[in-house]
């Protein structure tokens, strides 16, 4: 790496900052301009994206030193697989929901495309960034993003679920702070890899402060994560989004599980001396718990936004347990359970608003939401969004079973291989012969793991019945083929999943091992070399 | 000194999560308000507290003990103008809250 294709580390922060700020120079009355800007923008940003993914599987970890400090003291920038992997995930999200929300909605309330960048800014921050307190900016610039997207397209129902979401996240951010302080008070770094090398070495008396500062940024990422009883902001305020809004923040509780995956095996992985292993009980027994709870919720619930909202808290039990059983093998199982399960939820929000368009309560918020934001035209919005294709609800239809298939993990597309490859994983002959209490949480995670799949068929077929088989009012739902197209695309991609399973999994493996064996990130960060001054000017 | 901080940060912050939990929107964006000084005040706390120690290196030779660590009062100017911006916003959210539900409630309704 060198030369030019050196600086594109820094382009997926880079990129969607600039054209977010170009964004707000044009005002709201040009929206297909402004609509253009941002999707060559986020295609620039996935295709950036896709090449460090190349990048990053053929060569050694990239480090980008900003401003050509040194890596314990100034701000780095780390490329490896993992943040490579979740680059291209939010890339293609971001892609979809963008297409989805030209259907309508990036004209239902101000500065839509510029938040949507800023939001693509902060979460590509975060999986680049290796130096803690960078990290929290980075979280901020996505969270504040998000406070304005869960607002957008007003009424009163998304304000008090905004009012929520945004006084939990704060409070969760100053946790944040508190963590990062204590950590930097005790040890005197806040680069991630340097603080990898220190943890070892902190005295027994000082330790305690360390590990206090570990578990409130745990706390934080938890929240963002929505670990059981942390996750109740998450149920009203997803639900309430906009459609495109929902779809990409469902890469935002992943946000919070790629940290914990980041921090837990780098900060207390099985070199960090007394401290190893620390905090990995609390999230595999929270993740059990958050799949329990995730699960009745799933059965539980009427509209199916809140169905999508649940399933996010299982996927994020799911990712937790397997993150705290810490195993090389089922990391790799997980990541590749994570790829699955956000493409599908994503998809899912998407697919919900076209089919409850015909339905009457979805009907209502839109005309809420019009009339809070003042729409021009009186016109019954339904009319101007699309015609009624033909066999719109046998695609609709198509589409809804293979969501149902995705998160109970039915075979053909690739839940069954991402939940198949988890079990595979924990019923692997033990190589390091622990056995016992591990074994123990195995089989519980196993029995929740497909218990929580039979819940998620059982309300998807309820919910399919109701919708598709024995409507009450039988209204075909009026639809563009701007907002089948990400739908079907997201869909197709699980497929894609599951032809190429061999070669996404190696890639899942291989990332795994190196995220549980970080001596190679650490040594790539620590001895990233500056680049060397150019040669002296002459002046004449 | 590090007593009298320690008081002011738990009574800052005491104050703060107490009125959070209460269920008017005001009182809500004041106990932020208070948690956020309290973090900002124990994020200076751990450059250490020390008087007549410079942050910035003057051209007087001396040794590295002659100064206070400069990290964290680069953090705290960056946490305080992160958490005027969410707060500030904050308020916004309060405002539009409070204009279309009619209610200063944080539930938008008065519990029954």
């Amino acid at each position: 790496m060198s030369g030019w294709m050196h600086h594109l580390l820094v382009l997926p922060v880079v990129l969607p900052l600039a054209s977010g700020a170009l964004l707000l120079m044009y005002n709201e009355r040009r929206p297909f301009l402004k609509g253009v800007i941002n999707l060559i923008s986020t295609l620039a940003t996935l295709y950036v994206a896709v090449m460090l993914l190349r990048l990053a599987d053929t060569s050694s970890t990239g480090v980008y030193l900003l401003g050509n400090w040194p890596a314990p003291f100034g701000i780095v920038l780390v490329l490896d697989r993992l943040s490579a992997l979740m680059l291209v995930l939010t890339g293609v999200l971001a892609a979809a929901s963008l297409t989805f929300a030209f259907a309508r909605w990036h004209t239902a309330g101000a500065h839509f495309h510029s938040l949507f960048q800023f939001l693509l800014m902060g979460v590509n921050g975060v999986y680049l960034t290796g130096d803690m307190f960078n990290l929290f900016v980075f979280f901020e610039v996505m969270l504040a993003a998000s406070y304005g997207l869960v607002l957008h397209g007003s009424g009163p129902q998304r304000i008090r679920a905004g009012l929520h979401y945004i006084a939990v996240n704060l409070t969760a951010s100053f946790l944040f702070l508190i963590g990062v302080s204590l950590i930097y008070s005790v040890t005197g770094t806040l680069n991630m890899a340097d603080l990898a090398v220190r943890l070892p070495a902190v005295t027994e008396s000082d330790r305690g402060l360390v590990e206090a500062g570990a578990a409130l940024l745990g706390v934080a990422f938890l929240v963002k994560a929505g670990m059981w009883p942390l996750s109740f902001w998450l149920l009203g305020a997803y639900p309430a989004a906009a459609a495109p809004v929902a779809a990409i923040f469902a890469i935002l509780s992943k946000v919070g599980i790629y940290v914990l995956l980041r921090l837990s095996p780098l900060l207390f992985g099985a070199q960090a001396g007394a401290s190893a292993g620390f905090g990995s009980q609390v999230l595999l027994i929270g993740g059990l718990a958050t799949i329990a709870y995730g699960m009745i919720g799933v059965l539980a619930s009427q509209a199916m936004a809140r169905l999508a909202s649940y399933s996010i808290l299982v996927s994020s039990g799911t990712l937790l347990a397997a993150i705290g059983l810490s195993d090389a093998n089922l990391t790799g199982s997980a990541l590749f359970y994570l790829v699955s399960s956000t493409l599908t939820i994503a998809a899912f929000f998407l697919l919900i608003e076209l089919i409850e368009r015909g339905q009457s309560p979805a009907a209502d918020l839109l005309a809420v939401t019009a009339e809070a934001f003042g729409d021009e035209d009186e016109d019954e919005p339904e009319d101007e969004v699309g015609v009624a294709l033909p066999g719109t609800l046998a695609i609709l239809g198509v589409c809804f079973a293979g969501c149902g298939m995705l998160l109970a993990g039915l075979p053909p597309l690739s839940g069954f291989i991402a939940k198949f490859a988890m079990l595979a994983a924990v019923f692997a002959p033990p190589a390091t012969g622990t056995e016992g209490g591990i074994a123990l949480a195995g089989w519980i995670f196993t029995g929740l793991l497909i218990l929580s799949g039979l819940a998620a068929l059982l309300a998807m077929l309820r919910v399919g019945i109701r919708v598709f088989w024995a409507p009450v009012d039988a209204t075909v739902p009026r639809v563009l083929v701007v907002e089948l197209v990400p739908i079907i695309f997201l869909l197709l991609l699980t497929l894609a999943l599951t032809v190429r399973g061999g070669p996404v999994m190696r890639y899942m493996e291989d990332t795994a091992s190196a995220v549980h064996a970080p001596e190679r990130y650490i040594d790539s960060v620590l001895t990233a070399p500056p680049v060397p001054a150019p040669a002296a000017q002459v002046h004449r | 000194m590090e007593a009298i901080l320690a008081i002011g940060i738990g009574i800052l912050s005491g104050s703060g999560v107490w009125l959070l939990l209460r269920p008017r929107t005001y009182q809500v964006i004041m106990g932020l308000s208070l948690i956020s000084y309290a973090v900002n005040l124990f994020i200076f706390s751990t450059g250490r507290l020390r008087s007549d120690a410079p942050p910035v290196l003057t051209s007087q030779p001396g040794s590295l003990a002659d100064y206070a660590d400069p990290l964290p009062q680069a953090l705290v100017l960056t946490a305080i103008v992160i958490s005027f911006a969410t707060t500030a916003l904050f308020l916004v959210m309060l405002l539009a809250s409070r204009g279309l539900t009619g209610s200063d409630h944080v539930d938008g309704q008065e519990r029954r």
